[in-house]
């Protein structure tokens, strides 16, 4: 164990992507090992800088793309220096200096001015981790540094361009690259006419040739934006009033406002120049990220590694891994051996991914090309030595996940060259799991590797998709790796005792759930009888009935055509079935805060209606046990409370001590919390039901932290949002998704996990399965750095469903169907004549 | 020529009293009988009382010629009345439907 006072003393610099994530990492492993300080430019904790241009298009706020805020810092006792700039590692003394910045000073400048009078701020020193990534290169243009042009790097730069375009009819974007692009289609949300200027003949020239060039470029004009290549802009012209227009080399002109520069970027790299590290291009690393000096490491896009510099995310994820790995001594001897890259852009209305080569190298090469120019699709791949080289995908980017996997992992590409473009007519997988390196990963969505799965089949007794899956995670995430597991079996195995109804949504329906709703979509099919009709050939399976109207109601939360039979007798009729036959009530009581008005007419109902038993819950409610069918409309209406959904796999209650508004520890208000989620989410289905709780303090008297989702409020006005707890039939703590600074970041984030939930949870899974199967990491990804970017449509569809809820006990008036509350008919016996003839 | 005579018959009202797919519970005398009117248009009825622990079999699910009982979801076949579970069968009546009335034998 170690002592505190044995700690190690690390000392980060720059807290962007590459820092924030090693830190990440090491606290995975050695969570006491370090005492951790960092140092960041930006007066910020580290942000989502690739959704730095869905930012600017406004499609996420600002505030939404933070994946350690501030509180994450203090959370994990990390002393992290906001907006203090490191100037030089002293490496004699071992110690870090730096010097507080201007608040309006560009972080990344080489000469971002300090804070008048600032004094130097000194951190002793065992291993120092440089992360400092990288600026924009500013080509030399007269007049670029003045007002009105502007870089693209940072949050802070987010701001000033929206906010200087709001005074701007026009803006030039210098450079067609992936940056300029996305840039200049963030600047079109903003009521700008916006030109892109590329120096090159064509875009994107680093990744695509030219002949994709010309097509991205209609692609790119069909969205509304100016395209210009082969020019090169001298010099940016200006009156009293900002920028006039620009001026090219060839003498022409453009009139614009503004410009924005996004001409490729350049390491920084003075931090370890000024301290005698070693910086060719970046600054040189070996294959375990250390620096010339073995207390320094680096990683990230201020690093060159094998002769190479990234610009990516990816290799950085690697680098942070190899790195942790090395610090904590998980594995000291852990490597980084470089990264292949493989892109996608992210220009909302073009599909476009590119890896490796863009043109062959030598005669031997192949190359494979198909052209839909109608349709804006071109596809184009080079291979070598019956190996993927590089692959251009424009307009339908289907195959570049399994593209993309073949060319990192070198797998060779299949006789039919075809195949790799359209996929095979044989439905076979194209991957052969054999050919792949003991190394490879083969879940990208877990990080499970080839020999961890064959681990998993050969001394664990895995065998089958499933058994492997439970036992590695393997194809929990995206499924698009099961046929490799698949053939791992194969391999190992000689057979895989494959039971594709382990993946069945519901057993009648022979489909996973992805395909499943796939085809449902697809063919709009609104009804659980349809269902069977066109995806069951005709068999009606009464096993399948009810998770199949509790799926079809989360797709179509308005539409669905609600066949009653297809419901559990619960869900028929709103309330509990009893052992004897009879129904329990339990209204909804907001938060566990009752009036006595209600209770007086809880009590009225439990005198007329001679209720056997009223009994307290365990969800702060009361229950009313043993009334017969026929009564349920009457003890509804007279009630006047709505449904508590008791009965049914949907959001059942959310209960709440009593915080601020008594409590002398409370420190955020969790009744008015409880009552705003119970309010918004009542009543809404999901695989299986789903209790919630807000506690006002960490005292947790309300058990947040083992609920389905717990708010639990901590100092500083904020709440931590726990998922996947229980504390049922299984007892397990929820795993911290988010921490946020309000109520309706609260209701915002629930929102978001709960409708991931409904989607992706398999039917009658609890979120304490369901989580520990996705796994915190992926769904903090997913729902918190929107890594997939599918936050935003996650918020609309729960918003949906919320909006569709209506009280079920309303049914008391106006029932469903005839029959729905009658009792018992009467039969009669008689004698009928009978003709034997 | 032919021979007429009498049998008894149960009447358990109309067909169109039980909804679409569901079952629903009718009383004779000590007796409660289960009638269900599956989605293909096929009439069905057994014993109401579950062998298991007596659950309500016209409050289940119904489907392909089966029956879950709501309680502890225990299966029964509706044409033959044998149960999913050893040992455990209903009594199933043979059904017509007469002018749109429902009649157990
Ligand atoms: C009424 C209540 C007991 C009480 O009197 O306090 C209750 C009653 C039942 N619980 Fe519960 N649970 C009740 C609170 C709980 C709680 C505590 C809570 O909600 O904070 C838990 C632990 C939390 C949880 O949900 O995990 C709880 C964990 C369970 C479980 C175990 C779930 C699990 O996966 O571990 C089941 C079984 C199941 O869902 O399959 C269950 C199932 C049941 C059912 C619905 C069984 C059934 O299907 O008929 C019981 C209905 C009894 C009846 O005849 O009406 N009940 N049950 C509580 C109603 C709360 C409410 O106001 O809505
Ligand atoms: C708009 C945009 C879109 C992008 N889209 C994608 C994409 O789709 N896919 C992809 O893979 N990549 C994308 N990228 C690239 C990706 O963001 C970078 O690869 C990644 O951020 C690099 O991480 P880093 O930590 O090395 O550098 P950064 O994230 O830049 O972090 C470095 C930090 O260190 C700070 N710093 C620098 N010097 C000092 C100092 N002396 N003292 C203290 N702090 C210092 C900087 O201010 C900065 O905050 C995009 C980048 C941008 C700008
Ligand atoms: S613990 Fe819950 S499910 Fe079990 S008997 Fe009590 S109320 Fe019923
Ligand atoms: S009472 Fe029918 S299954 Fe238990």
């Amino acid at each position: 164990m170690t002592v505190r006072g044995q700690r190690r003393k690390l000392v980060v610099i720059g807290n962007g992507m590459a820092g924030a994530r090693v830190v990440e990492e090491i606290l995975d492993r050695a969570p006491d090992a370090f005492d951790i300080t960092m140092f960041g430019a930006e007066p910020y904790g580290n942000y989502n800088r690739i959704l730095l241009s869905s930012v600017l298009g406004g499609a996420e706020a600002p505030t939404e793309i933070f994946m350690n805020p501030i509180g994450w810092y203090r959370d994990n006792g990390i002393r992290l220096h906001a907006g203090v700039k490191a100037s030089r590692i002293d490496r004699r003394s071992r110690v870090v200096v730096g010097r507080r910045l201007r608040k309006d000073a560009l972080a990344y400048t080489v000469d971002a001015a300090d804070e008048d009078g600032a004094a130097e701020i000194e951190e002793p020193y065992d291993v120092v981790i440089i992360a400092t990534g990288s600026r924009p290169f500013v080509p030399p243009v007269e007049g670029i540094e003045g007002a009105g042009a502007f870089l693209f790097r940072t949050i802070d730069d987010c701001a000033r361009i929206a906010d200087y375009a709001r005074e701007c009819r026009h803006a030039a974007v210098i450079g067609g690259g992936l940056l300029g692009l996305e840039a200049a289609r963030g600047l079109l949300t903003h009521d700008v006419e916006v030109t892109v200027l590329e120096a090159a003949p064509q875009l994107m020239a680093a990744q695509l040739d030219a002949e994709a060039g010309k097509m991205l470029r209609k692609t790119i004009e069909g969205i509304g934006i100016r395209v210009m290549c082969g020019v090169m802009t001298r010099r940016v012209a200006r009156s009293d009033e900002g920028v006039t227009h620009l001026e090219f080399t060839d003498g022409n002109r453009l009139e614009t406002d503004m410009v924005v520069v996004s001409a490729g970027i350049r390491p920084i790299t003075e931090v370890a120049s000024a301290s005698g590290l070693t910086v060719e291009r970046g600054i040189v690393c070996d294959d375990r990220m250390q620096t010339s000096d073995p207390s320094v490491f680096a990683l990230g896009e201020c690093v060159e590694h094998r002769g190479q510099l990234y610009g990516l995310v990816e290799p950085i994820w690697e680098q942070a891994r190899t790195l942790a790995d090395v610090l904590s001594g998980v594995r000291p001897d852990a490597v980084y051996t470089g990264s292949k890259l493989g892109t996608k852009l992210k220009v909302m209305g073009v599909e476009l991914a590119s890896m490796g080569e863009t043109a062959p190298a030598s005669e031997d090469d192949e190359v494979i090309v198909y052209r839909e120019p109608v349709n804006g699709i071109y596809k184009k791949l080079i291979v070598r030595d019956h190996r993927i080289a590089g692959a251009i995908l424009l307009g339908d980017t289907a195959a570049a996940d399994t593209l993309m996997q073949m060319y990192m992992a070198g797998i060779p590409a299949p006789e039919r060259r075809a195949d790799l473009l359209f996929g095979s007519p044989t439905g076979v997988g194209l991957l052969q799991a054999a050919d792949l390196p003991d190394n490879a990963q083969i879940c990208n969505c877990n990080g499970v590797s080839k020999s961890r799965i064959v681990e998993a089949i050969r001394n664990e007794a895995c065998q089958s998709v499933g058994k492997v899956a439970a036992a590695t995670k393997a194809g929990l995430g995206c499924g698009s790796c099961k046929s490799l597991v698949a053939q791992l079996l194969e391999t190992c195995l000689g057979e895989v005792a494959f039971d594709p109804s382990e993946h069945y949504y519901v057993p009648g329906v022979p489909l996973e759930k992805s395909r499943l709703v796939a085809e449902i979509r697809n063919r709009g099919i609104k009804s659980v009888s349809e269902v069977f009709r066109q995806l069951a050939g005709g068999r009606e399976d009464p096993d399948s009935k009810v998770g199949l109207a509790s799926l079809l109601k989360t797709l179509w939360p308005d539409e669905y055509e609600d066949e009653r039979d297809a419901r559990f007798v619960n869900d028929r009729v709103h309330a509990n079935i009893q052992k004897d036959g009879t129904f329990s009530v339990v209204p909804r009581i907001y938060g566990g805060v009752t009036t006595p008005d209600e209770l007086m007419r809880i009590a009225r109902v439990a005198v007329k209606y001679a209720v056997p038993m009223v009994k307290l819950t365990g969800g702060q409610r009361i229950d009313l046990l043993g009334i017969r069918r026929e009564d349920l409309p009457g003890v509804w209406k007279d009630l006047g409370m709505p449904s508590g959904h008791a009965y049914t796999k949907a959001f059942r209650t959310c209960k709440s001590c009593v915080g601020t508004d008594f409590c002398r520890y409370g420190l955020g208000d969790s009744i008015a919390l409880s009552q705003k989620i119970e309010r918004r989410f009542q009543g809404v289905e999901s695989p299986h039901k789903m209790k919630l709780a807000t506690a006002g303090c960490p005292r947790n008297c309300s058990e947040a932290y083992v609920k389905d989702v717990g708010a639990v409020a901590i100092e500083g006005g904020r709440w931590e949002l726990y998922v996947g707890g229980a504390a049922g039939g299984s007892v397990r703590k929820g795993d911290l998704l988010h921490t946020v600074d309000s109520h309706d970041e609260v209701l915002r984030f629930i929102g978001r996990f709960i409708q991931y939930y409904r989607e992706h949870g398999k039917y009658l899974e609890r979120t304490y399965g369901f989580v520990a199967r996705i796994g915190i990491e992926n769904l903090r990804k997913i729902l918190v750095e929107d890594s997939l970017g599918v936050g935003r449509r996650l918020d609309a569809d729960i918003r949906k469903a919320v909006d569709a809820y209506q009280d079920p006990w309303k049914e008391a008036d106006a029932p469903a169907y005839a029959e729905q509350f009658s009792g018992p008919g009467l039969a009669h016996v008689l004698e009928v004549a009978e003709n034997n003839g | 020529m032919a021979e007429t005579g009498t049998r008894t018959v149960i009447r358990v009202g109309e067909a169109a009293d039980i909804p679409v797919g569901q079952g629903r519970c009718f009383v004779l005398g000590d007796e409660t009988i289960a009638v269900f009117r599956q989605r293909d248009g096929r009439v069905f009825a057994t014993q109401n009382r579950c062998p298991h622990r007596a659950g309500p079999l016209a409050d289940g699910i119904v489907g392909g010629n089966h029956v879950i009982c709501p309680l502890h979801a225990h299966r029964f076949d509706l044409e033959t009345g044998n149960g999913s579970e050893p040992g455990e069968c209903v009594r199933v009546y043979e059904t017509e439907v007469v002018d749109g009335q429902v009649r157990l034998r």
